[in-house]
């Protein structure tokens, strides 16, 4: 075998795919057919979608302030391979949203020329978001990052578990995909606890700050909708109560390893991320994330 | 200095090819600089086999090396064999 | 040293100088006079550093990237970047340094990165600029290097001109998209070129009357063509792909020599290029800040990190044992 092969081999060379790039708008969801099943309300279903999508989003957002600030350039690589796989996973949804024709106001906000997915992710007020706190909450210093990260990766990975058989098969094609993904988010995650829990007496310190600050953020989150309980009654959507006790045995498990005692974790609470009820730090996230967007409503990039 | 250990890693394209040298990464341990190695030299490319061994633990030996007498000093651990030659058609635009 | 090594030295030297002359690679441990690692080390942490330093420019932009699909296009090339910082810091240390020395001569400006980072990037328009032009002009200086007479730099090379193309091809492609947009988005492009067009031919260097190492590098095969060569042949590629795209390169003096083929072009203002590389451009303190932050506020990750395996190291070693798959 000529050895330049080899070299073809280590870089992939026919993939593309994996680059991002390609020309000009094209559609996540091009050539899939995005009909909703029988049985399942389209405005549900969108709901739902942009509930995942919108975590997905904003979570990615706040990996990629890190960008360029990481304590290792190996660590840069890693973060961005998350935040990259999380901007993935808003793409499918918001698209798999808009396809259920759950746009809104957001569509007669944002010019002919853009297209739905940044509609929705660009021209919707901070009332239409419908992000967790666990997901939009403002970063810390690294042992924060990492313990925000194995809390949404863990939950996340729950739940597109599940998903795998919803009922709705571009939900469940696009958490067959997630798997993966949200499997080495965690894991990666994880690995940083146990490091840090474990390591010198400033870093379990820090990792145990990070816990406490990050532990509040769970109370909402098993918390189901109307929307999730009709969605979960004809199986396309997962009720997120029936996470909890896997989520937070993960959680456990993993501190426990860090040499961490496990924190007091929240009692249930009203899900009002969920419902658009956020906090001042989602609006100022939504400010950065769409103000070039917004300034230029007509234009295409 | 905190710095963290460089390792050597070792990536096997597909199946069939040996695992072939293509660089190091800077890891605390085995386990991180395994993950540090696919995300750099694989992209995660799921069918991919990588090694990673601290440089410190290669013993090299190379057939135009000299007496070590001659050897540079900064050389310590490095770098060896089954380097790919540069294909021709390196790609510009 | 006694005549014995002297003679046996000059043995070596014969050994090096025969390996270059015949198109061979100077692998890590063979000997290599002094001078030539040096130089090595000097140019390959240099280039290491400017990818590194060479993320924040375009960085600031990925939170406020318009769309979701150029937010995962910038990203996953910002991410090369920090990718190619990576394969280059590896082939220095195969020269006998360490990746935590050299950044620290980063940030305490013992060593330079390419000047071109250090301008600042006012629109979006700026992120199209720099992958045509910034790492177009990187591609042109770095395709003959991946021929490099120093095995580890020129397979650095080849892996990071293969990502270079789609980097540049994006930057492209988002010039031509915002060009079909609005007035304001061609403003905005030409905006951009006007002022990325003469930093970028400062990125080949100073012109051949003024670089003296330029003979020594060609004789070693560090470098393969010179500044002034590798500027023309830029300026050659990149004048059709203004016009295909419809924007004007800020150079009334800028015209196609029919003799010659190629394309005569206005004095470069080498007093700015002094200037910025010496730290008086509009980023430099900017930049290096943001470097050694990341630095200093990873110290306690990275102890910390350490500390875990100097307690566990025996027990990750043995969950690691044989082969991995
Ligand atoms: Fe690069
Ligand atoms: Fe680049």
């Amino acid at each position: 075998m000529h050895e330049e092969t080899v070299y073809d081999a280590l870089t992939g060379a026919p993939d593309d795919a994996r680059w991002a790039f390609g020309t000009g708008f094209d559609d996540p969801l091009a050539g899939v057919d995005t009909t909703v099943p029988e049985g399942v309300a389209p405005a549900d279903l969108g709901a739902y979608c942009l509930m995942l999508g919108d975590d997905a989003l904003v979570l990615a957002q706040r990996l990629t302030e890190w960008i360029t600030r990481a304590p290792e350039l190996e660590e840069e690589v890693a973060v961005a391979n998350i935040a990259l796989d999380l901007l993935g996973q808003a793409r499918l949804l918001l698209a798999r949203t808009a396809a259920a024709g759950v746009l809104g106001p957001c569509r007669e906000r944002a010019g002919a020329s853009v297209p739905d997915e940044d509609a929705l992710a660009y021209f919707r007020d901070p009332g239409e978001f419908r992000c967790t706190a666990l997901a939009a909450a403002p970063n810390g210093d690294f042992a924060h990052l990492v313990v925000r990260l194995l809390a949404a990766a863990t939950l996340r990975l729950a739940a597109f578990d599940r998903l795998r058989s919803s009922r709705d098969p571009v939900l469940a094609a696009v958490a067959a995909k997630g798997v993966a993904e949200l499997s080495y988010a965690r894991e990666h995650a994880a690995r940083w606890v146990v490091r840090l829990g474990d390591g010198t007496a400033e870093s379990h310190r820090r990792i145990r700050a990070a816990v406490e600050a990050v532990a509040p953020l769970l109370a909402d989150v098993f918390t189901p909708t109307d929307v999730e309980l009709r969605l979960a009654a004809g199986g396309a959507a997962v009720d997120p109560a029936a996470l909890r006790a896997e989520v937070l045995g993960v959680l456990d498990a993993v501190l426990a390893h860090a040499t961490l005692e496990p924190p007091s974790w929240p009692a249930g609470a009203p899900p009002r991320g969920r419902l658009g009820d956020h906090g001042p730090e989602v609006a100022e996230l939504l400010a950065g994330l769409q103000g070039l967007a917004r300034a230029h409503p007509e234009a295409t990039w | 200095m905190n710095g963290w250990p460089l390792y050597e890693v070792f990536v096997r394209g597909k199946r069939g090819l040996n695992h072939v040298h293509v660089g190091s990464v800077h890891a605390p341990d085995a386990e991180m600089a395994v993950h540090a190695a696919r995300d750099l030299y694989t992209r995660r490319n799921e069918g991919v086999s990588v090694w990673v061994v601290r440089s410190a633990d290669i013993t090299a030996s190379s057939p135009d090396e000299k007496d070590p007498l001659f050897a540079p000093a900064g050389d310590k651990v490095y770098r060896h064999p089954t380097f790919y030659p540069i294909p021709d058609d390196v790609p510009h635009l | 040293m006694s005549a014995p090594v002297d003679v046996a030295a000059d043995e070596l030297e014969r050994g090096f100088e025969a390996t270059l002359a015949a198109q061979r690679r100077i692998e890590p441990r063979d000997w290599m006079p002094e001078g030539y690692r040096a130089t090595l080390v000097r140019q390959i942490a240099q280039h290491a550093h400017s990818e590194i330093i060479g993320m924040q420019p375009e960085g600031d932009w990925l939170l406020a990237a318009p769309s979701l699909r150029r937010k995962a296009v910038l990203l996953a090339k910002v991410q090369d970047e920090a990718g190619h910082g990576m394969y280059l810091y590896a082939a220095a240390e195969t020269l006998g340094v360490d990746r935590d020395d050299l950044t620290d001569r980063l940030v305490e400006g013992r060593q330079k990165y390419s000047s071109i980072f250090n301008y600042p990037t006012l629109t979006y328009a700026d992120v199209g600029v720099i992958g045509w032009l910034v790492d177009g002009a990187a591609i042109c200086n770095q395709v003959p290097l991946c021929r490099s007479s120093y095995g580890p730099y020129a397979r650095a090379m080849v892996r990071i001109c293969k990502e270079e193309s789609f980097h540049q091809r994006q930057g492209y492609e988002l010039l031509l998209t915002m060009m079909r947009g609005t007035d304001e988005q061609r403003a905005m492009v030409q905006d951009a070129v006007d002022r990325w067009w003469w930093p970028s031919l400062m990125m080949f260097g100073p012109p051949d009357t003024d670089s003296p190492n330029t003979a020594r590098s060609m004789a070693w095969g560090i470098k393969r063509h010179t500044n002034d060569e590798l500027r023309q042949r830029f300026v050659d590629m990149t004048v059709p792909q203004a016009e295909f795209l419809g924007v004007t390169l800020p150079d009334p003096e800028l015209s196609l020599d029919p003799a010659t083929g190629h394309h005569r072009f206005g004095a470069i203002d080498w007093d700015e290029f002094r200037r910025v590389l010496a730290g008086g451009g509009p980023c430099n303190a900017e930049r290096i800040t943001r470097r050694r932050a990341a630095r200093d506020d990873g110290a306690w990750v990275r102890e910390a990190a350490a500390a875990h395996a100097a307690k566990h190291g025996a027990a990750h070693a043995a969950k690691q044992t044989g082969r991995t798959a």
